[in-house]
C-alpha cells in the first residue's frame, strides 16, 4: 500500500478537512460526515448509536444534521417488518430530513408508487417478488434518465451473492448497502445518492475489485474495462472499512476527489461490456 | 411387467426383484442380473445362454426378451468384485465413471458365443435362400443391441448422477446402431425382391417415417422438454429440502436460545451472528466448498473467514470480512493467518466498543495482504509495558520470522489498523 502519492484531482493536497468542493455547495453533508458514506454495517462508520449524539471520533457534525435538507424517499421491500423498522429509524422528517412518501412490497406496486410519487431516492430491496430489484430498475429506467428530476436508487440487501449485488448496480442503482447498516449511516447514504454520488459498502468494493481483477482477457473497451491505479486504491480502502473522509486523508486528496473516483468506478461497473463481470466476482480467483 | 420381473427364489427373505445388472455387464447385463438373482456364477448363466443359441437361436431370443423387459438396476453384484461403478472425482469436483476392464467371464462368454455362432451357421441346415439372410439378420441384431446398450448407458448415467460422457460418443454409437439396422433391413429387402424394388420401398418407408415424425414429433419434443423441466424442478426441490432440513433445526435452536437469553444482550448478539453466518454459508457458498464448519480450511478466503468467525463467537464483537482473490494455504500464509487471528482478537478485545472490526484480505500475484482495523480508542505500541509480548511476539515477531512484514498504526480518526504482508512460498 503506498500512500502519499502525488495528489490527484482538482483539490490538491488539502488534508481533507472539509472537502468543500464547489459543486455541492455548503449544504452538502458529504465530506462533513463523521460517519462513513460507504459504510460498513453495524456502524463501522460513526460509533455513535443515536443520530443526535455528538460524534466522539472527532467529526464536528452529524451526517443528517444539515439543516433544512430534505429528501423524498420510497421504500421498496417485501418484508413489512423491515419497512416498519426503516421508517422508524430514518422517517422522522424533522430530525433526519428524510420524508418517506411511499412504500411498496413487490415489483408492480413499486413501479406504480415510484411513478406516482416521483421520489428523489428509492431504497430498493434486491430480492422482491415479481422479478427482483433488477426488474424495478428496468421498468423505471426512463425515470432514472429524467433530466429534470431523476429518481435515484440505493440497493439494500441481506444478500452476499455477487450476482445480486453487481446485478442491481449494473441495473442502475447508485449504491449498495447491507441491511445491518445503522440509521445514521443510512440517512447519510440516502443524501449521498440524492447528490448523485455513489455509495459503496466494503463488500461491494471487494466484489468490484474481484470483478475488475487483472485477467488474461483483453479489455473490450480500454476506458471502461480497467480500473485506474487510483480507483483501485480508493476501492481497497473502502473495502478496508475506511470512510470517504479517511480515504481522502490517507491519499492526500479531497473528499470530492474520492467521490469522483467512486462515481467513475460505478460508471465503469454499469457500462463495461465485460459480461463476465459477475462470473469473475463470483468465482474466487485462485492465484 | 412380465413374470420375469417377479421371479422369486425360495428364500425366507422378502422377494427380490429381478434386475439387469448395470455392473460388469457385457451386453445388457441380463446374465449377470439373472446370476445374481439365482445365486449362480455368472459364467454358468452365460454358457447356458450360449448353449441355448444352438436351439435355433433360442438363446438370443431369450436374451433379447430379458433385455427388453427386465429393468436395469443394481443386481448381481458379487461381494468380492470391485464395484464397477468406480467413480473418481475429477479435479473440477465432478464425479466421473471410470471404465473397468472386462472380466474373464465376459471374455470367455464372448469367445464361446463366437464359436457357437460359427458352429450354428455351419451346422444348421439352412436352405440356400435362408443362408443369405443370415448376415443381414446378424447386422440388424448388432445394431439393435448397440442402440439398446446406449439407452441403458444414458439411463444409468442419469441415476448415477455422474458427469455424462461426451454427447458426441453417445450420438455416434446410436447412429452406428441405426446404420447397422438400416443396412441389415435394406439387405434383406434387396435379397427378397430385387434391387429395383428397393428404391420404391425406401421411398415409401421414408414417407411413412416423415409422416410419423410430423405427427408425433411435436408431442415427443414437448414430452422431453416437460421431462427435463420436471427433473430440474425435482433437483431444485431436493436442494431446498436439504437446506431447509439443515437450517430449520439450527434456526429454531437459536431462536429458543435467544428467548432464553433475552436479558443478555451480548449473548443474543453472538447467537444471532453465529446463526447468520451459518445460514449465509448455506445460501451463498458454491457447492462443495466447506459447507460444514468442521472441514479444515484449504484456501486463504476460507481461513480468514473461519478465524473471523471463531474470534467473533468468542468475543462477541462483529467482524466484517472482505476477501479479494484467493490462493491455497502454505506455511507462510498459515503463519500470516495466525498473526491475523491474533490481530482480530486484539481488535475485538480492545477496540470492540467502536463497532464492527473490518478485516480485508487480498491476494495480488505472489503477495498476500491482510488488514485488520478497529474503531476503538487506539493504542500506542511504545506505551505497552515491555513484559506484554502479545502484539510484539505473536503478530510482529511471527510475521518477521516467516519473512513477512507487520505494521501497526493508529488511524487518524480513531482506531488501530494492523497491516500484514507476506510473500507466498515458491511452489
Amino acid at each position: 500500500m503506498s500512500d502519499a502519492n502525488e495528489p490527484t484531482g482538482a483539490a490538491g493536497p488539502d488534508a481533507g478537512t472539509t472537502g468543500a468542493g464547489t459543486a455541492g455547495g455548503p449544504a452538502t453533508p458529504t465530506g462533513a460526515a463523521g460517519s462513513a458514506g460507504a459504510e460498513a454495517p453495524l456502524g463501522a462508520g460513526a460509533p455513535s448509536g443515536a443520530a443526535t449524539a455528538p460524534d466522539p471520533a472527532g467529526a464536528p457534525d452529524q451526517a443528517a444534521a444539515a439543516p433544512g435538507r430534505r429528501v423524498r424517499v420510497v421504500l421498496v421491500d417485501d418484508h413489512r417488518m423491515f419497512r416498519t423498522g426503516v421508517q422508524a429509524e430514518i422517517g422522522q422528517t424533522e430530525r433526519t430530513g428524510v420524508e418517506v412518501v411511499g412504500e411498496a412490497a413487490d415489483v408492480d406496486q413499486a413501479v406504480t408508487v415510484i411513478t406516482a410519487t416521483r421520489p428523489e431516492v428509492v431504497l430498493l430491496d434486491v430480492h422482491l417478488p415479481g422479478g427482483g430489484g433488477v426488474e424495478v430498475l428496468r421498468r423505471c429506467s426512463p425515470l432514472m434518465a429524467d433530466a429534470e428530476q431523476p429518481v435515484r436508487f440505493l440497493a439494500l440487501s441481506v444478500s452476499d451473492a455477487a450476482e445480486d449485488v453487481i446485478g442491481v448496480i449494473r441495473g442502475g442503482a447508485r449504491g449498495y448497502v447491507t441491511k445491518t447498516i445503522t440509521g445514521t449511516d443510512l440517512v447519510d447514504s440516502v443524501f449521498r445518492v440524492q447528490d448523485g454520488d455513489a455509495v459503496f459498502s466494503p463488500r461491494l468494493a471487494g466484489f468490484v475489485l474481484d470483478a475488475f481483477a487483472s485477467t488474461d482477457a483483453p479489455p473490450v473497451d480500454e476506458d471502461l474495462d480497467r480500473l485506474t491505479q487510483r480507483e483501485r486504491e480508493v476501492l481497497r480502502l473502502i473495502a478496508r472499512g475506511y470512510a470517504y473522509k479517511e480515504i481522502a486523508k490517507q491519499l492526500f486528496i479531497s473528499v470530492k476527489t474520492v467521490e469522483s473516483h467512486v462515481s467513475a468506478v460505478l460508471r465503469k461497473l454499469q457500462l463495461s461490456n465485460r459480461h463476465e463481470l459477475t462470473r469473475w466476482a463470483t468465482a474466487r480467483r485462485l492465484v | 411387467m412380465p413374470e420375469a420381473a417377479t421371479l422369486t427364489v425360495e428364500d425366507p427373505r422378502p422377494p427380490r426383484k429381478l434386475y439387469r445388472s448395470s455392473d460388469g455387464r457385457w451386453l445388457g447385463g441380463v446374465a449377470r442380473g439373472l446370476a445374481g438373482h439365482l445365486g449362480l456364477p455368472v459364467i454358468w448363466v452365460r454358457l447356458v445362454f450360449v448353449g441355448l443359441m444352438m436351439a435355433d437361436g433360442l438363446g438370443a431370443l431369450l436374451y433379447a426378451a430379458f433385455w427388453f423387459f427386465v429393468p436395469l438396476g443394481i443386481g448381481g453384484v458379487d461381494a468380492e468384485r470391485p464395484p464397477a461403478l468406480a467413480t473418481e472425482t475429477a479435479p473440477d469436483g465432478r464425479r466421473r465413471l471410470v471404465a473397468r476392464k472386462p472380466d474373464k467371464g465376459q471374455i470367455v462368454a464372448l469367445l464361446a458365443m463366437v464359436v457357437v455362432a460359427m458352429i450354428f451357421v455351419g451346422n444348421v441346415d439352412l436352405s440356400g435362400g435362408a443362408k443369405a439372410y443370415l448376415w443381414p439378420t446378424v447386422l440388424v441384431g448388432a445394431g439393435v443391441a448397440l442402440v439398446w446398450r446406449q439407452a441403458d448407458n444414458a439411463r444409468r448415467a442419469r441415476w448415477m448422477e455422474v458427469g455424462r460422457r461426451k454427447r458426441t460418443i453417445t450420438l455416434l454409437r446410436s447412429a452406428a446402431g441405426v446404420l447397422l439396422v438400416a443396412t441389415g433391413v435394406s439387405a434383406i429387402f434387396v435379397l427378397q425382391g430385387s434391387a429395383a424394388h428397393l428404391g420404391s420401398v425406401l421411398q415409401a418407408a421414408l414417407a411413412v417415417l416423415v409422416g410419423i415424425a410430423l405427427l408425433a414429433g411435436p408431442y415427443l419434443v414437448r414430452m422431453t422438454q416437460d421431462l427435463s423441466e420436471e427433473r430440474l424442478m425435482r433437483i431444485r426441490a431436493q436442494e431446498r429440502a436439504e437446506v431447509a432440513a439443515h437450517v430449520h433445526d439450527s434456526v429454531l435452536h437459536t431462536l429458543t436460545l435467544i428467548q432464553r437469553n433475552a436479558e443478555n444482550a451480548n449473548e443474543v448478539r453472538r447467537l444471532a451472528r453465529a446463526q447468520e453466518r451459518d445460514l449465509r454459508n448455506w445460501l451463498y457458498k458454491p457447492e462443495g466448498t466447506g459447507k460444514d464448519e468442521d472441514d479444515e480450511p484449504g484456501t486463504l478466503a476460507e481461513a480468514v473467514k473461519r478465524n473471523a468467525a471463531e474470534v467473533e463467537d468468542k468475543h462477541g464483537v462483529p467482524i466484517e470480512v472482505v476477501v479479494v482473490g484467493d490462493c491455497p494455504l502454505d506455511d507462510r500464509i498459515g503463519a500470516q493467518m495466525q498473526a491475523a487471528r491474533e490481530a482480530m482478537v486484539n481488535a475485538a478485545k480492545y477496540g470492540g466498543e467502536g463497532g464492527a472490526v473490518q478485516v480485508f484480505a487480498e491476494v495480488e500475484g505472489r503477495t498476500v495482504f491482510v488488514s485488520v482495523r478497529d474503531r476503538g480508542p487506539g493504542f500506542d505500541l511504545d506505551s505497552i509495558p515491555g513484559d506484554r509480548m502479545g502484539v510484539r511476539e505473536s503478530i510482529i515477531g511471527r510475521m518477521e520470522r516467516n519473512g513477512g512484514t507487520a505494521r501497526l498504526r493508529a488511524v487518524p480518526d480513531g482506531g488501530t489498523e494492523v497491516e500484514l504482508e507476506m510473500e507466498r512460498a515458491e511452489t
